[in-house]
């Protein structure tokens, strides 16, 4: 169960490393912005965009339980149900209320 | 040590970019609402300077963040380790700092 | 029952062997058994074959396990067993793993009791219930079986990894209240070779046989190389 916590936790980080400055460079051409948002809504780059939600939720959920099992006095498995618990409630949350 | 301050810096900028995060998140929430349009968002954030100080913090906690976290991918993974590693991800730092940077102030600057 | 073995040293089969299925069985059983009724050339390890010395230590199905501890009906799966040797280390031969390289990481963690005190000292009090002494009992149990270093993916991709085994060991010497000079010790197992390369997979915790948690004492180690970092110490 931590392996493949542990494994999501990479993965999802890559994923953001590789979407950050990607993210940044849109923002930074401010002036076309518009254009830019109005590709956003093609049924592909929402997919993408709940992605990179989901893998932000998962990053932090995996991040949280590598702190409390390095910074608190926790049973390992309560560990990871907490990480987990909190990635999904994060994950599902976000993508109804954002709704794509 | 250097190991050791990576760790440090990597805890410490981990729980700012948890509260960042939660505080973004929110907003895309918020701001998603009977859709997205760039007058709304430069709206939020043209002149603000409660913003500006926010999205610094946030900027200059992942550009630390991200690289410490890559490295032991880059060493495990592509079993890239040496002198090589360490400046490809100085580099893949001040990028994310530069083009945070300019994405700032793009929505910043009136 | 057909069991598959390990034969050979890096390059190598797996054999084939058919092993009659008993009613109360362990994976030693079938080892010894393959060793003296089929086939004499088969190299394995074992001592005490009661689960207290750790030297049956194999991966059985892709998992490191003491053999003695095993029983066929736990692991076989449509009759059948993998045996092999335990990962990460050497193979002499067959099922025999070489170990130096295990123990000589024990000894850069340095994973050595020095002290302070001569025989003209008294003895130095420990509280059993203090912190320090829970935190050592927690993991002084460990017979040095390798199963933890076996089964971890770090020490499979960072060859200069010190391992689950030895950085559970520093830890209990760093909670020892007889050793007055850690400084050393910190700053031999910090460090990409040391406890900041542990990913917390936890497949040492989860694999040890005696229920440690090296997990728990790396996370330990991490948070006293902090400390003393930031005192300047390291």
């Amino acid at each position: 169960m931590s392996r493949w916590l542990a494994h999501v936790h990479r993965v999802s980080g890559i994923a953001l490393a590789i979407f950050l400055p990607l993210h940044f460079w849109a923002l930074g051409n401010a002036l076309q912005l518009d254009s830019f948002l109005a590709w956003t809504r093609q049924p592909l780059v929402k997919a993408g965009e709940w992605a990179i939600v989901v893998a932000l939720a998962a990053h932090l959920g995996g991040g949280l339980r590598i702190l409390a099992i390095e910074f608190l006095d926790w049973h390992e498995w309560q560990n990871s149900l907490a990480a987990v618990a909190a990635a999904v409630t994060l994950a599902v949350g976000l993508a109804l209320a954002l709704a794509l | 040590m250097t190991q050791t301050v990576l760790w440090i810096a990597q805890r410490v900028t981990a729980g700012i970019l948890a509260v960042c995060v939660v505080v973004h998140l929110a907003t895309i929430i918020y701001a998603v609402q009977g859709g997205l349009t760039a007058a709304e968002i430069l709206g939020r954030t043209r002149g603000n300077t409660a913003w500006l100080a926010f999205y610094l913090v946030f900027v200059l906690a992942a550009a630390i963040h991200a690289p410490i976290g890559l490295r032991p991918v880059l060493g495990e993974w592509l079993h890239w380790r040496g002198i090589w590693r360490e400046v490809f991800l100085v580099f893949f730092a001040y990028a994310l700092l530069w083009f945070g940077l300019q994405a700032v102030l793009g929505v910043f600057a009136v | 029952m057909k069991v598959r073995v390990w034969r050979g040293v890096a390059q190598g089969e797996f054999q084939s062997f058919d092993v009659p299925r008993e009613p109360s069985q362990t994976v030693l059983d079938v080892v010894t058994y393959i060793q003296r009724k089929l086939d004499p050339t088969l190299a394995y390890r074992y001592a005490c074959r009661v689960g207290m010395c750790g030297s049956c230590a194999m991966t059985v199905n892709g998992v490191s396990r003491w053999t003695c501890r095993t029983h066929v009906n736990q692991v076989a799966r449509n009759d059948e067993l993998t045996i092999g040797p335990l990962r990460n280390l050497p193979v002499i031969r067959d099922l025999v793993t070489d170990m130096r390289e295990f123990f000589d990481k024990w000894a850069r963690a340095r994973g050595q009791f020095k002290g302070g005190r001569t025989r003209h000292d008294d003895f130095e009090r420990v509280a059993p219930q203090s912190e320090h002494r829970e935190a050592v009992d927690a993991g002084i149990e460990c017979i040095g079986c390798a199963v933890c270093y076996s089964s971890c993916n770090v020490v499979a991709a960072n060859p200069a990894y010190l391992g689950p085994a030895a950085l559970n060991r520093a830890w209990t010497l760093v909670n020892d209240v007889r050793e007055k000079e850690n400084a050393e010790r910190l700053r031999a197992v910090a460090g990409d070779a040391g406890c900041h390369a542990c990913h917390t997979h936890m497949d040492c915790t989860e694999r040890c046989p005696k229920h440690l948690s090296p997990t728990a004492a790396i996370a330990g180690l991490k948070r006293a190389t902090t400390k003393a970092a930031l005192k300047g110490k390291l």
